[in-house]
């Protein structure tokens, strides 16, 4: 059986990704950043269960500027995957597959997640 | 002589009747986690600047105590689960596969405990 003309999946080097397939693959890089932000979660309520001393260091680093920025872009990252999540269990099931819908709720995860992290860091700075 | 039946071969070997249970535990975690979320993002933002006795008497309530404990299960189930198939789909040397992702699962399991374990300290007044 001859194994050279069958199709191949797109050569991702000179493919230029589609919205759809952007979005696909930053829910998964998303997911893998918050597992990784989870143990900033975890580092705060052990320092808070430690003490004042172990939960004003954690303040003092946690309140520093460069990661007041990591933590709003995990504050987006976040509400990124939790929007296109709930594209997902759509697709789970069976709905907005057409492409119009499925570019459609795309820009909507994105909006959605940019609105929130706006609402809870005005939530925070308030 | 082979005694054994075909039935009895592929047992085990393969997805036998539990072939969607990965699957659907993924979307039932991911369902907890939408509002488990909110919450936590609003409660932290809430939270935020606040001195040691403002953390721990909210940690301490028990209504957020007990949802931060249920937080943090599903959480690092939800990780685990997203995080293997991850490593599934990328590293193709079998061993190494199942030696990344069992250490996943066994620092998950290690995390989501010791969250719990301090979340709970912090309500008992210990």
């Amino acid at each position: 059986m001859s194994t050279d003309n069958r199709p191949l999946s797109p050569h991702l080097q000179v493919y230029r990704l589609p919205f759809t397939a952007i979005t696909s693959i930053s829910h998964r890089i998303s997911g893998v950043l918050l597992a990784g932000g989870a143990l900033v979660l975890v580092y705060w309520v052990v320092a808070t269960a430690a003490g004042p001393q172990s939960y004003a260091t954690a303040s003092a680093i946690l309140g520093s500027l460069p990661v007041q920025v990591l933590l709003f872009l995990w504050t987006f990252v976040l509400f990124y995957h939790l929007c296109n999540g709930i594209r997902h269990l759509f697709w789970d099931a069976g709905y907005g597959f057409e492409l119009q819908t499925a570019e459609r709720s795309g820009q909507a995860v994105i909006a959605g997640a940019a609105v929130l992290t706006l609402l809870a860091w005005l939530i925070a700075l308030v | 002589m082979e005694f054994r039946s075909p039935i009895k071969e592929a047992r085990g070997l393969g997805a036998s009747h539990h072939g969607t249970s990965h699957w659907w535990a993924q979307r039932v975690t991911a369902i907890g986690m939408v509002p488990l979320m909110l919450w936590l993002v609003v409660g932290l933002a809430a939270n935020a600047g606040g001195t040691h006795a403002d953390a721990v008497a909210w940690l301490g309530h028990p209504v957020n105590a007990v949802i931060m404990v249920v937080l943090f299960g599903v959480l690092f189930y939800h990780a685990s689960l997203g995080l293997q198939v991850v490593l599934e789909d990328y590293v193709s040397h079998k061993g190494v596969r199942l030696g990344i992702v069992l250490g996943v699962r066994f620092l998950a399991l290690l995390l989501a405990t010791t969250a719990i374990f301090a979340v709970l300290t912090i309500a008992l007044g210990g």
